[in-house]
């Protein structure tokens, strides 16, 4: 069950479209061939509550981090609504922009190339305040930025505050990136492959962290290609695929019950870490197609071990399949 | 009766550092690879497992010197320097780079590359050089046609198949791979390891995977040895050393590794690895260790056999250094 508690979703967003143009290059461009656009995002709608961690799953190319930029507004959307705390930040800018950017922080994959490393943590930390005319005088900024370091686990904050990226461990150098942005008070933390580049050791602590944040009332959209961590942190998780989310549910529905032909072939090739774990990998063949070319009926359906002839024609939308509980949802007409 | 393919004893490689003072980057690393075996080498970044087997193609940089042996079927290849690897160098062991993408020359074509081991070994010439590419490409899976593609038209896991056709053209027996799926999909992932299975046995290979991912040794191999700062700290079935693991290490980096069903806690190791510019003290684990003791702190402990097939380097297993303390 989702912890829905009957308010307003914090994020909610609905059929959402994101594309770019692909080039035509000079003599396209001449000759008037006609313009192109890929939609990498191809019409997605999700929410996330108060307290409540969903993962959004998916391999290169299926529109995952696309999604995330364009609920910071870093992309602009074609089409669709975003709502933030039920307010339509689609099309904000200006004061709502701005707005959305101080409610709506962003934990990037990198934690080696997201701090300046001319830059003591002090100062890295206390630089949004800044930005956003906050946090009062000198005295009031140390004493928040204090507070976001012990927030994130930097304790006690006066062996970090005068330190240098170059000074600090990758895990710690993640935990300031977080503490930069806890600094604000954000409601809604949207974290990009947060633990891809630590070593396995220390990425527990970090996502323990993050699970800590959830617990004390942030919401958290977490995009990652790993389903293992999905399913140990995200209380839910929609799977993309090209563009699409194909399911979505309880975190534990997801893996332990999939509905959707890919997401059974994605959990089936996940390494376990015991020897003797009796896997029957389903190896799709080939690599998620190219999104300017985005196969007709459903889009899963070329490499689908279960297609149909149906499937070639029809685009499957998200429902209950059979057998699933409530808030599962599944884009397959034979699930 | 079944005599290792390669024996690696006491490898040391010590890097030269600008700013003055050594790296000692690997510690005194014995292993052995068995004919057809499929051989983990698993830890985290910094703990020598690159280097290792960077020493053992006689690839490490001119900053780096080495010591120990390493017999490839009796023989030592590192006696005399580059004079004794490089007839052994992609005919007898062969190697799979880290991502993909850097591993070839983006100017050059894709067949012309997997075509120059044979080239510099005189395998191959003119027609029948061309021939062998195609081939070697449908089997890894590639149209023999797109040999003449550039790096950049592939995508990362024809990079990395088209890697595996290079490391194959001069038929090695000992093939090194080094995270190979790393920067990977969990699909394409999953096609390149069963390849690379797939190749092992109808070449006769056998492979030392190189990988931070348990996970994959745990699936792919049937031996692995776990390194940590510069030394292997435990050693055994993959079987054993995720169901009896007997150095904290092991355990605690399984515990660490997050798993699709797995309803225990992930826990975090504290600390960090030690500096290997420094000697160390006692055993390198111990700082971070949650069972240290007395002797840890001073000694060092060897990597002692604490079963069939399996050994650690923990005062845990040493029943006078328990009772001692």
């Amino acid at each position: 069950m989702t912890s829905g508690n009957g308010s307003a979703p914090l994020l909610e967003v609905e059929d959402l479209v994101t594309s770019f143009p692909v080039p035509r290059g000079v003599v396209g461009t001449i000759r008037g061939r006609p313009k192109l656009a890929v939609e990498a995002v191809a019409g997605v709608s999700f929410s996330v509550r108060k307290g409540e961690m969903l993962a959004l799953v998916g391999e290169s190319g299926s529109g995952k981090t696309t999604t995330a930029q364009t609920i910071l507004r870093l992309v602009k959307p074609e089409s669709g609504a975003i709502r933030f705390r039920g307010e339509e930040i689609t099309n904000a800018s200006g004061r709502g922009l701005r707005s959305l950017r101080r409610h709506v922080q962003l934990i990037f994959q990198d934690p080696y190339e997201s701090l300046d490393p001319r830059f003591r943590v002090r100062a890295t930390v206390e630089e949004p305040l800044l930005v956003h005319g906050e946090g009062g005088g000198a005295r009031e900024r140390q004493r928040r930025v204090r507070e976001a370091l012990v927030r994130a686990g930097l304790t006690p904050p006066e062996l970090f505050l005068d330190r240098y990226p170059h000074e600090l461990s990758g895990g710690q150098r993640q935990r300031v990136a977080i503490a930069a942005s806890l600094v604000l008070d954000p409601e809604l933390l949207v974290a990009d492959e947060p633990v891809s580049m630590l070593d396995v050791s220390v990425r527990a602590g970090i996502l323990t962290l993050l699970d800590e944040l959830r617990s004390s009332g942030l919401g958290i959209l977490m995009i990652t290609h790993d389903l293992s961590t999905a399913a140990h942190y995200a209380d839910r998780i929609a799977v993309m695929y090209l563009g699409r989310i194909v399911e979505e549910g309880p975190a534990r529905d997801v893996i332990t019950s999939p509905k959707h032909p890919y997401t059974r072939a994605l959990l089936s090739v996940v390494p376990q870490r015991d020897p003797r774990a009796a896997a029957t990998p389903q190896i799709l063949t080939g690599e998620t197609p190219n999104p300017i070319a985005v196969p007709v009926g459903c889009r899963f359906h070329p490499r689908c071990p279960i297609a149909i002839p149906e499937c070639r024609d029809v685009d499957p939308e998200l429902r209950v399949p059979a057998g699933a509980r409530a808030g599962h949802l599944a884009a397959c007409i034979r699930a | 009766m079944n005599e290792p393919v390669l024996t690696v004893e006491d490898l040391h490689v010590w890097f030269e550092l600008e700013r003055g003072g050594e790296l000692h980057a690997v510690q005194g690393v014995s292993f052995e690879l068995r004919p057809g075996e499929r051989f983990g080498l698993v830890g985290e970044s910094g703990c020598g497992k690159t280097t290792t087997i960077l020493a053992l193609m006689g690839l490490l940089p001119s900053s780096a010197s080495v010591a120990g042996r390493v017999l490839l079927d009796g023989e030592d290849v590192l006696a005399r320097g580059e004079q004794s690897v490089s007839p052994h160098r992609w005919t007898d062991i062969a190697m799979v780079f880290q991502g993909a993408m850097n591993a070839f020359n983006p100017v050059k074509r894709i067949g012309d590359q997997i075509a120059e081991p044979m080239k510099l070994h005189g395998l191959a010439e003119g027609r029948s050089t061309r021939q062998r590419v195609g081939e070697l490409l449908e089997r890894v899976g590639i149209p023999a046609a797109r040999a003449s593609s550039y790096p950049h038209e592939f995508s990362g896991g024809m990079r990395q198949r088209a890697a595996l056709a290079m490391a194959l053209a001069c038929k090695p027996r000992v093939l090194l791979a080094d995270e190979p799926t790393t920067a990977l999909d969990v699909m394409v992932q999953a096609q390149i390891l069963q390849l690379l299975a797939e190749l092992a046995d109808d070449f006769g290979l056998s492979l030392v995977l190189v990988t931070h991912d348990l996970p994959i040794v745990a699936q792919v191999c049937e031996r692995a040895a776990v390194m940590y700062a510069g030394e292997i700290v435990e050693t055994g079935s993959t079987d054993s050393l995720y169901h009896d693991p007997k150095h904290p290490y092991t355990r605690l980096l399984f515990s660490a590794t997050p798993d699709l069903y797995g309803e225990e806690d992930v826990v975090s190791i504290p600390g960090t690895p030690p500096r290997l510019d420094r000697e160390l003290v006692g055993c390198p684990f111990a700082p971070r260790c949650d069972r240290v003791f007395e002797p840890c702190a001073s000694i060092a402990p060897p990597l002692r056999p604490t079963g069939a097939g399996h050994a650690a380097a923990c005062h845990l297993n040493d029943p006078v250094m328990r009772v001692a303390s």
